[in-house]
């Protein structure tokens, strides 16, 4: 049975990772999971500086997950470089760096630098707002993501690139199109939808943010839909995400089209998804009599 | 560190309207756990609600761990539900930042709401090191619980107050915290409730320059530090950064945060 996967020249020992900003650097899961075990492990969003983030409260509680509002807190590249990037050399997993800036000039300098450093990838995470452009976020335009896709590829020489797309656009495909066209070398979506969520009583928003992204059980069908249409666009391989929260959750996005799949917020609820989704996806292999993972790798049959 | 673990329900009791103590086998985190510490803890096995609850530790001795809810929505709905027998599944214990214990001479310890719970197993560890003068504040009448164990430690002081007077000392359980100690002296201050009575109490705390911990809440996803969720402002030199109540805490130095 075989159940590597090669995403975008990463080759994993399964196609299950653990999503960005769920997972941090992995330290605190690593006293829940055995880390060896994973196809990778996705970092929380770095910037080239440290982050403080936004104020309290930042979760909300919403039917099918929840809302974020964490605001990109990190404690950027040079310390991740310096204390957690040999921590997480130590596991027998592939190790790609979840990339943000508020500039395309941010972007492009901590392109560099991750260019040089001993990991297997980059995400770039185009979900952050644009301080030169009104904090729109980088990836809702064509032009946009093609522009930044362009702009990384040029430093980021010898490692995939990855683009992290935003579900909150008209079109996804467009833009899917927009990272494959400036270089990409593959795409992972979906990012975290934009949500809001009121008390009645205060009638103020529960978050400080006052909006929040949407993650969680409720947001799937959404990016299985999504992971669908840019399949039948795009040829570059895509990451599926978005409310996945066992085998058969994973197994609906491969064959949505996804070479590999993140775990995110059901991180939170069992810090075990992730191991017991690769155990499921065996399992569903013996059930099917499937040999090979990638056979059922976009293999949906649309009505 | 805390790990998951399935543990039994022995015994749930309502002890007042609308909260319930709860008995589970849990004898590693009995032995574990330290006074502040929470527990993350499954309140559905259908993904709905999505989140785990952090729930204090109220009591740990030999295999069993006791903790208090008060119903506030679906979650602790649920839990209040729960029949005996079944195990619940939980993360703990959690929290890195637990109350501190040395020998203090003389100790006020100040609990307003379900805040008193975290409380209780700190007010017995402390039994034998300090006098103990204990304030507990509660609405009112309906709403008190747990006096007769805190009494039973054996106290220096117990001062039960409700809001509305139904019940023992009328008004805020600060303002007798606050009258005691202008009388005498303490050498530190241990506080736990809803956030503006540790605000009222860290204030007096800084101004009177008494050392003082005190447990916070704040709304989490994971509960032990990767998710970020739980933003507390620590105070640094040059102003604060964002530090995170599940994995720092959930107890401070007064001192240490900006509330
Ligand atoms: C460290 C810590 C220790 C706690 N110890 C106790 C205890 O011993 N006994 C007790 O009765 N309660 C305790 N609480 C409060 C308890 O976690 C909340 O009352 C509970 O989560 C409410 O859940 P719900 O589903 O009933 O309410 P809902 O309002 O439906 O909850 C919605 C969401 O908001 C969160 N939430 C709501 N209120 C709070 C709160 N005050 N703090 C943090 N998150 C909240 C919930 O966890 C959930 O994610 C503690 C909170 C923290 C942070
Ligand atoms: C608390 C939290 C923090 C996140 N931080 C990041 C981040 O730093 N960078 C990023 O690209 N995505 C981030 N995400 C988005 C997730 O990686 C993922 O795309 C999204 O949550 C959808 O997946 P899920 O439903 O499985 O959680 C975050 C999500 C959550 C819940
Ligand atoms: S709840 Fe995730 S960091 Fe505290």
């Amino acid at each position: 049975m075989n159940t590597e996967v090669n995403f975008c020249g990463i080759k994993m020992k399964n196609p299950v990772t653990v999503a960005s900003g769920t997972f941090g650097y992995g330290r605190e899961y690593s006293q829940y999971i055995d880390l060896n075990q994973l196809g990778a492990v996705i970092t929380k969003g770095t910037f080239l500086k440290p982050k403080k983030g936004n104020p309290p409260p930042r979760i909300c509680e919403v039917p099918g997950g929840m809302l974020n509002s964490i605001g990109l807190q990190n404690p950027g590249i040079e310390y991740f470089a310096k204390y957690d990037l040999p921590w997480l050399k130590s596991f027998d997993t592939k190790i790609i760096v979840n990339a943000g800036g508020s500039t395309i000039e941010e972007y492009v300098e901590l392109c560099r630098i991750l260019n040089t450093l001993d990991i297997d990838g980059v995400e770039l995470n185009l979900s952050c707002p644009n301080v030169c452009e009104g904090c729109m976020a980088f990836g809702t335009t064509y032009d946009g993501t093609k522009k930044i896709t362009g702009e990384v590829r040029k430093v980021l020489k010898d490692k995939p690139l990855i683009v992290k797309l935003t579900p909150n656009v008209t079109n996804i495909t467009t833009i899917a199109k927009a990272a494959e066209d400036g270089g990409a070398d593959a795409v992972s979506a979906i990012n975290t939808i934009l949500g809001m969520k009121i008390d009645i009583n205060t009638r103020k928003p529960v978050l400080a943010n006052n909006t929040g992204g949407y993650s969680g059980p409720g947001i799937r069908t959404i990016g299985v839909r999504m992971v669908y249409q840019m399949s039948q666009v795009i040829n570059i391989p895509i990451l599926g995400l978005g409310g996945i929260c066992n085998a058969d959750d994973a197994i609906e996005y491969m064959l949505a089209g996804a070479t590999a799949i993140s775990i995110g917020s059901a991180n939170f609820t069992d810090p075990e998804t992730s191991i017991k989704t690769i155990h499921g996806i065996e399992q569903y292999m013996k059930n099917h009599n499937i040999e090979d993972i990638n056979s059922i790798i976009g293999k949906v049959q649309m009505n | 560190m805390g790990i998951i673990r399935k543990c039994e329900l022995l015994k749930k009791e309502m002890i007042t309207n609308g909260i319930y103590k709860f008995s589970i086998k849990a004898p590693e985190i009995a032995k574990e756990v330290k006074p502040g510490q929470f527990l993350e803890i499954k309140v559905s096995d259908t993904g709905e609600p999505f989140l785990r609850r952090p729930i204090s530790v109220y009591n740990a001795e030999k295999d069993i761990v006791e903790f208090i809810i008060q119903v506030k929505g679906k979650g602790t709905e649920l839990l209040s539900k729960l029949d005996i027998g079944k195990e619940i599944d939980i993360i703990g214990p959690l929290g890195f930042g637990t109350f501190k214990i040395q020998n203090y001479k003389n100790v006020a310890i100040v609990g307003g709401g379900i805040g008193i719970y975290p409380l209780y197993q700190l007010t017995k560890e402390l039994k034998g090191k300090s006098n103990l003068n204990v304030y507990l504040g509660f609405r009112n009448k309906e709403l008190v619980t747990c006096e007769k164990e805190f009494e039973e430690i054996g106290l220096n002081k117990l001062v039960i107050t409700t809001d509305d007077g139904s019940y023992k000392e009328k008004g805020f359980v600060t303002d007798f915290m606050k009258k005691d100690i202008e009388e005498h002296m303490v050498d530190m201050i241990f506080a736990c409730g809803p956030l503006a009575m540790l605000k009222t109490v860290r204030k007096f705390a800084i101004e009177k320059n008494i050392p003082c911990q005190i447990s916070l809440e704040e709304r989490m996803g994971c509960g032990i530090g990767a998710c970020l969720g739980c933003a507390v402002k620590v105070i640094t030199e040059n102003g604060f950064r964002y530090g995170h109540v599940c994995k720092e805490g959930p107890v401070f130095n007064a001192q240490d945060v900006d509330i």
